[in-house]
């Protein structure tokens, strides 16, 4: 029925308290899907592997409120 | 006292799919599970019951009919269900409730938590949390027929932490011996022990997870942001806090957020590093990887964005159903969100 959603966030108790679902943890809170204390090709390299994280929990049955760490 | 009880096609003995279309129909006396209730020791009056497809397709009279027998029995209390994991009958029993709510007829009822009979009750039943399947009506049963029971006898029923019904989102006034200091204290000394409890719950919304993808390869993926992301120059001038709108911004050229072209607008966080890299808040290089190595089938080109600045679950839920409106009818299949 409903469209699946993943929700990168670094603070995900705030996401389960309001009802998300799928939830990966971001990397902080003013930057969740980038560090920049590394270097530029690892920065996407990372951006890459929780996007593909992103992707994977989308695609899985999961429990209610469900977060995922980015290497799990 | 008197007591009436509402089953589905299938558990009121009428047949199992192929009666589904059943016209609401009234039995004196228990059927089905109403025996387990009686023998838990509730009596069963009257049972009332409807195909659950004509229920769903036939709402307006199906409702009218039954709500029309259960006010001439002169209920007491009415019992919907179990009905388990069932959608149409959890609906239905869900819609029973809250229009029974309306006249001041108690009703207990008996789903799963994710059930959308929860919600459509709009917190006029005392809900019995099941299992998805009939293998919990042991369990569902006592409970069901011990608040059912008080109900109809009018003798007080306790809060849904004591009783193990689902909260109905109802605060009711109590006086306390110890003062709200004293118990703040408790508390978080509670807390710090690991037992996390509250006076009063946040309101949430309790939707279920949607199914996942089948095949991500060829899905459309839309990027939405609660980080304030817009073009340079905020050309439609999004509100850096208490934002009551989303916009949207077309993608479908472009690689990157590149810094030159786009910013964060928030007021809510540092947005210095984002700004840097705007793919830091909205990933879009990192998605078109994917798409490049055929990971994910298409990225929607357009993005959608707001900020999520002292903004009430209210709004945000408008603009979540607003923003999940516009994307279904284009087409995407899942939402990669971000937030700050």
């Amino acid at each position: 029925m409903g469209i699946p959603t993943v929700f990168i966030t670094a603070l995900p108790t705030i996401a389960q308290m309001v009802g998300a679902n799928r939830i990966v943890r971001g990397v902080a809170i003013t930057h969740p899907t980038g560090d920049p204390s590394l270097a530029a090709g690892d920065e996407l390299a990372l951006r890459v592997r929780i996007l593909d994280r992103a992707v994977d929990m989308l695609a899985s049955e999961i429990a209610p409120r469900t977060v995922w760490e980015i290497d799990g | 006292m008197t007591v009436v009880h509402y089953l589905n096609q299938f558990f009121a003995g009428l047949g199992g799919e192929e009666a589904a279309d059943h016209e609401p129909i009234r039995l004196e006396g228990p059927r089905g599970p109403g025996n387990a209730l009686v023998a838990a020791g509730l009596q069963i009056d009257l049972t009332v019951a409807c195909g659950d497809d004509r229920f769903a397709l036939d709402e307006a009279d199906s409702l009218a009919t039954l709500l029309a027998w259960i006010e001439e029995a002169g209920a007491d209390v009415v019992v919907c269900g179990p009905s388990f994991g069932s959608g149409r009958y959890g609906y239905a029993c869900g819609v029973l409730a809250r229009e029974l709510g309306r006249t001041g007829t108690p009703v207990v009822a008996a789903m799963t938590p994710d059930s959308p009979g929860v919600l459509a009750s709009e917190g006029a039943a005392y809900i019995v949390p099941t299992t998805a399947n009939v293998a919990g009506m042991r369990d569902a049963v006592p409970a069901v027929a011990s608040i059912a029971s008080r109900l109809a006898a009018g003798t007080p029923v306790d809060s849904a932490e004591e009783e193990g019904y689902l909260p109905r989102g109802l605060r009711v006034n109590a006086r306390s011996e110890a003062l709200g200091a004293e118990r703040a204290v408790g508390l978080i000394l509670a807390k710090l022990a690991g037992d996390v409890r509250t006076e009063i719950a946040p309101p949430t919304d309790r939707v279920a997870p949607p199914d996942p993808l089948a095949d991500p390869a060829s899905a459309v993926f839309a990027l939405v942001t609660e980080a304030g992301c817009v073009p340079q120059g905020n050309p439609d001038r999004l509100p850096t806090r208490h934002a009551n709108v989303w916009l949207r911004y077309p993608i479908g050229d472009r690689a990157e957020l590149a810094p030159e072209d786009y910013l964060s607008v928030h007021a809510g966080f540092d947005t210095t590093e984002a700004n840097r890299d705007p793919d830091r808040l909205v990933p879009l290089d990192a998605a078109r990887a994917l798409v490049q190595a055929g990971r994910i089938g298409r990225i929607h080109d357009e993005f959608f964005t707001t900020t999520g600045v002292d903004t009430p679950v209210a709004v945000s839920t408008r603009m979540g159903q607003e923003i999940g409106a516009e994307i279904r009818n284009a087409g995407v299949d899942a939402v990669i969100l971000t937030g700050t």
